[in-house]
């Protein structure tokens, strides 16, 4: 195992890691500030990602479409808010689940029917096609670190809103303490809806960035929702610096886990057994974390509440 | 407030009354209906969605009769995953009753749904999926295969690197049975040093791990099995991840055809891969079908239309040969033994277990005489080759 | 230490479950029917959709049992499910089909893992317990995934189905339904029973107030540990019965979506009631049919059917049939 490989996949899951915090960001600002559990979030993430390959493709500019598609999706998250979740604030959580799982449903059918069953074609901007010389005899994908510059300059304005402006000071209140929020004269429902769409531009940001990694298709948001939940909870409800951190240790893990146990276990049983075991072993080994996590501190790491 | 007994009376009438609307027409004797099961979204959907146009394009040839006996296709979606396809065949054999079915993919999606289609005397012409179990132990006398068995194609690719003199190889493939059906056949033919070998989640679309490994192994060849939207986005990560200038990318057909080649492009160029036919085939039917699928569809087909193509035809022969008494199942049978059909591959022969025996052609791709990214086929690697498992089979 | 109102001859407590003997009956007579009215159709393939649906029912009412009544929200029931469905699969791999061995220790394999898993988990609460359950499922789903010599993720398929003996044939989908529909009586009627007892009435309690029922000096957790144990339990019977009906198991019967949809029936059919499993069950899988009939965009109407009902009917459909028992 040599270094390089190290290095390798310590690039892999910081860039993994950063846009899970993306994502995380997002779900835990609606769950801390409005106390609601959002099924539909990876539904957002996915509309993020058509919308952009879409407005891409049609322009032929990357740039464009990242900054169109966001824009848009952002958009689409207020009203989305506006006219149908601003109702399930308030309601028990099992309605809110209901509600938002019936959001997903109506969001996969709609992106196939507007979009074809089939994926769509996002590609990187040629310039970031290529490989970049880090070291000498090592060359990482330029897009990769690309993804990692945005992640970390993503995560800088969301530190610098959070903190330094109005705006922030008002979510941060909100997610410590609803009721005196309001009772301090917060315009809540302005709040709420700017909330949401900043969670809904932060999963445009995700989708349009791992598209072309991964896939553009329908269902896509599932898959990673469940691991932005595991995040939020490690990082503690309410918390975006619980959520980077939560992200960062799940992408490390997540990481770790696919080279470092399929390598251990090829030495000690075969290709064939470690391609079996590797792949569950990496994911049972982020439950672990995250059960660890909460028997060590029962409220995440940086609980935002009280 | 108790419920009164109306709303439930109310409630039996009701699903009386659903159950009405489920219930489809009664199956007409005097007509051909086929279930075309196959994957029409997500990263395999192009595979799919191909294997359907091939074979809808050779229906249109034969005027939308098999043997003369209108056709009535019924086209589902198994997803790449194998609970959803088994229902869905279930629904297919046993609500719709079709005569015929097609178009499965994914070879762990085909066994999933073997099982009752063949319980149920139901003919299965696979236009893709050749899984090894199915050509050897577990042949069954209601399973043929018009396009290959899984291990072929990878083991035209094994002698290739082998003869092209590469020591060193890295193989990956997914986790599942044509995964490992491929880098077995792979295996068979390269005698060379396997310096490393991974089968990673058929759902994986990140294959950064796996290209870090790949670089640390010190490889100079290096084979992938990556169907649809897999090849894409490893050969794009390939590419951007630098490897594509120390080792050499070698992979079936399944991984360099047109599919891939639209969403890849330039990078892809000089690639070796294999297949069992090639849309330059010097044929009337081959040359008929080429021209009819690009101005039908627009777009050049894959090999997958042309098994999908290839299995119509075969079915429209078979219905042919037994004058429509699709009843006779043995009868049925024979005729598709027979196999008196017009291949886009030239001369078509089955074996004893149900499966192809034909040749098998390297292609390289390059820039045709339009300037199209496209396959272009060097020479013939297998001639009259058969499967690695006829022998296992023991057919009734 | 005080005890409830104890199980009267007519129950009509706050905490009482009426059986509703006369549209009951109706409901049996007209599932007794179901399969004769399909033959006559010439549509014997929805016996099998239909004992798809009942099993479900099974499954829905197990977690309704947790979710409605002990106000637990676990979000890793499908784990016991697909524990249940594992165990007869694995057995009939190695040879054992009797379902009289199968079916049982389907039942006895998901109740232990229920226990492991409520033990641990039942010390959480809030949203903290819905995670840890999710945890604990994707974890066995992981796993399962990794046993290829059971299949993975590709499934393994069942040569056929359990053997019962006595002549009864369950490769029969008639047959089977009716076996289906047998056991699901049994339990609907023992989940009555359970539900107005002192049991029952207790683990309601602590749904509506349970530091009340700490202090009054009620053993909360043994309580609680106890119904998601039998909740796991009746899930692992419901996949044993999935795994014979549709001749196939998959790790993905253990996935979060699946433990999601269980969910969904139940609160669709009305959590806290009795026949919200059964009523949930019914009208999501239906309304999937025969949507799915209809058009191809299905899953747009589903969801807006639901969404409709989370808007309008907060608390189920059988919110609006009728009041809860006492309320």
């Amino acid at each position: 195992m040599t270094g390089i490989l190290v290095l390798e996949q310590s690039l892999n899951g910081l860039q993994f890691g950063l846009m899970l915090f993306l994502l995380a960001a997002g779900l835990t600002l609606v769950f801390g500030i409005m106390d609601m559990i959002n099924l539909a979030h990876g539904s957002i993430y996915m509309v993020g990602a058509y919308l952009i390959a879409s407005i891409t493709a049609a322009s032929g500019s990357f740039w464009l479409g990242l900054g169109g598609g966001v824009v848009a999706t952002a958009a689409l998250g207020a009203v989305l808010e506006l006219s149908v979740l601003r109702r399930l604030y308030g309601r028990d959580h099992l309605s809110q689940v209901l509600g938002t799982f019936a959001i997903l449903l109506m969001s996969n059918e709609a992106v196939r029917m507007i979009w074809g069953a089939q994926p769509l074609a996002l590609n990187p901007p040629a310039a970031l096609a290529g490989p970049v010389e880090l070291l000498p005899g090592f060359s990482y994908p330029a897009y990769r670190l690309f993804i990692i510059a945005v992640g970390l300059a993503v995560a800088l304005l969301l530190y610098l809103l959070v903190t330094r402006t109005r705006y922030g000071m008002q979510v941060r209140a909100g997610a410590s303490n609803r009721e005196m929020a309001l009772a301090m004269g917060v315009d809540v429902r302005r709040l709420f809806t700017a909330v949401f769409a900043l969670g809904a531009a932060l999963c445009a940001v995700a989708g349009g960035l791992l598209g072309p990694l991964l896939a553009v298709q329908v269902g896509m948001g599932e898959s990673i929702l469940i691991l932005a939940f595991v995040v939020i909870v490690i990082g503690g409800i309410g918390s975006i610096r619980g959520a980077l951190l939560g992200a960062m240790l799940v992408g490390g893990v997540d990481t770790a886990g696919r080279t470092l146990i399929p390598l251990l276990f090829d030495q000690l049983m075969g290709p064939e057994a470690a391609a079996n075991a590797g792949p569950a072993l990496s994911s049972i080994l982020i439950y672990v974390l995250m059960a660890a996590v909460l028997f060590w501190k029962p409220q995440g790491l940086f609980p935002a509440h009280g | 407030m108790k419920v009164s007994c109306s709303k439930a009376l109310s409630l039996t009438l009701t699903a009386a009354a659903a159950l009405s609307l489920l219930a489809g027409s009664a199956q007409a004797a005097d007509k051909i209906k086929v279930g075309m099961l196959s994957t029409l979204s997500g990263p395999g959907a192009g595979l799919g969605v191909d294997i359907r146009d091939g074979f809808n394009l050779a229906l249109k040839h034969s005027g939308g009769k098999f043997g003369g006996l209108p056709v009535e296709v019924i086209v589902a979606d198994d997803q790449a995953k194998p609970d959803a396809a088994k229902q869905t065949a279930d629904r297919l054999v046993k609500r719709d009753k079709v005569d015929f079915m097609t178009g499965v993919v994914f070879s762990n999606v085909m066994l999933a749904v073997g099982k009752p289609i063949f319980d149920s005397k139901t003919f299965y012409i696979s236009a893709n999926a050749g899984p090894s179990q199915y050509a050897g132990a577990e042949c069954n006398p209601y399973f043929f295969n018009v396009a290959w068995q899984n291990d072929n194609l990878h083991e035209a690719v094994g002698k290739t690197v082998q003869d092209k003199g590469f020591k060193k190889a890295a193989l990956l493939a997914p986790n599942y049975p044509a995964g490992k059906d491929a880098l077995a056949g792979f295996k068979r033919y390269f005698k060379g040093q396997i310096v490393s070998e991974a089968y990673t989640p058929l759902s994986q679309l990140d294959y950064g791990a796996e290209l870090s490994k790949m670089r640390a192994s010190g490889a100079d060849a290096v084979y992938i099995f990556l169907p649809g939207g897999l090849g894409v986005n490893f050969i794009k990560q390939f590419v951007g991840a630098g490897l594509s200038k120390d080792m050499t990318l070698f992979g079936p057909g399944f991984s360099a055809d047109e599919d891939v080649i639209r969403a890849v492009g330039e990078p892809m160029l000089g690639m070796f891969n294999t297949s069992q036919w090639a849309h330059d085939m010097d044929n009337a039917a081959n040359k008929r079908f080429v021209a009819d699928f690009q101005k039908e569809y627009g777009r050049l087909p894959t090999l997958y239309a042309s098994q999908g193509y290839d299995a119509a035809r075969l079915m429209d022969a078979a219905v042919r040969d037994v004058k429509g008494k699709i009843e006779d199942k043995d009868a049925v049978r024979k005729a598709l033994k027979a196999a008196k059909f017009d291949s886009v591959r030239g001369a078509f022969k089955f074996n004893t277990n149900q499966h192809p025996i034909q040749d098998y052609y390297l292609r390289v791709i390059t820039k045709d005489a339009q300037g199209r990214i496209t396959n272009r086929t060097l020479g013939t690697v297998f001639k009259n080759h058969a499967d690695a498992y006829v022998g296992e089979c023991k057919m009734p | 230490m005080a005890e409830p109102t104890s199980h009267l001859s007519v129950p009509t407590g706050l905490f009482d479950h009426p059986g509703h003997l006369l549209p009951g009956l109706v409901l049996l007579a007209g599932l007794i029917g179901l399969p004769l009215l399909a033959q006559a159709w010439g549509q014997e393939f929805y016996i099998g959709v239909a004992s798809r649906i009942l099993i479900f029912a099974l499954a829905a009412s197990s977690l309704n049992l947790i979710l409605g009544f002990g106000g637990m929200v676990s979000f890793g029931h499908a784990a016991f499910v697909g524990v249940g469905a594992y165990t007869v699969g694995i057995l009939m791999q190695h040879g054992i089909s009797s379902a009289w061995l199968g079916w049982p220790l389907a039942l006895l394999s998901a109740g232990l893992l229920a226990l492991l898993i409520g033990a641990i988990s039942l010390r959480t609460r809030g949203v903290y317990f819905i995670m840890i359950t999710l945890a604990f499922a994707q974890m066995l789903y992981y796993l399962m995934i990794s046993l290829k010599v059971y299949g993975g993720d590709d499934g393994l398929t069942l040569p056929g189905r359990s053997q019962l003996g006595w002549g009864l044939d369950l490769s029969q989908d008639r047959t089977f339904y009716y076996v289906v529909l047998g056991l699901g009586l049994l339990v609907f009627l023992g989940l009555q029973r359970l539900l107005n007892s002192s049991f029952g009435h207790a683990l309601q309690a602590i749904r509506e107030n349970e530091q009340r029922m700490v202090a009054i000096g009620f053993g909360v957790y043994r309580i609680k540990l106890m119904a998601f144990t039998l909740a796991g339990a009746l899930a692992g019977l419901a996949g044993a019965l999935l795994a014979n009906q549709g001749g196939f198991v998959s790790p993905s019967m253990m996935q979060w979506s699946e433990s999601g949809m269980l969910m969904i029936m139940v609160i669709l059919g009305g959590v806290g009631y009795l026949y919200g499993g059964l009523v949930g069950a019914v009208v999501f899988l239906v309304l999937e049919e025969l949507l799915n009939t209809v058009t191809i965009h299905w899953q747009l109407g589903l969801g807006a059917v639901l969404l409709l009902v989370v808007l309008l009917a907060p608390n189920g459909l059988l919110s609006l049939w009728r009041r809860k028992a006492g309320s």
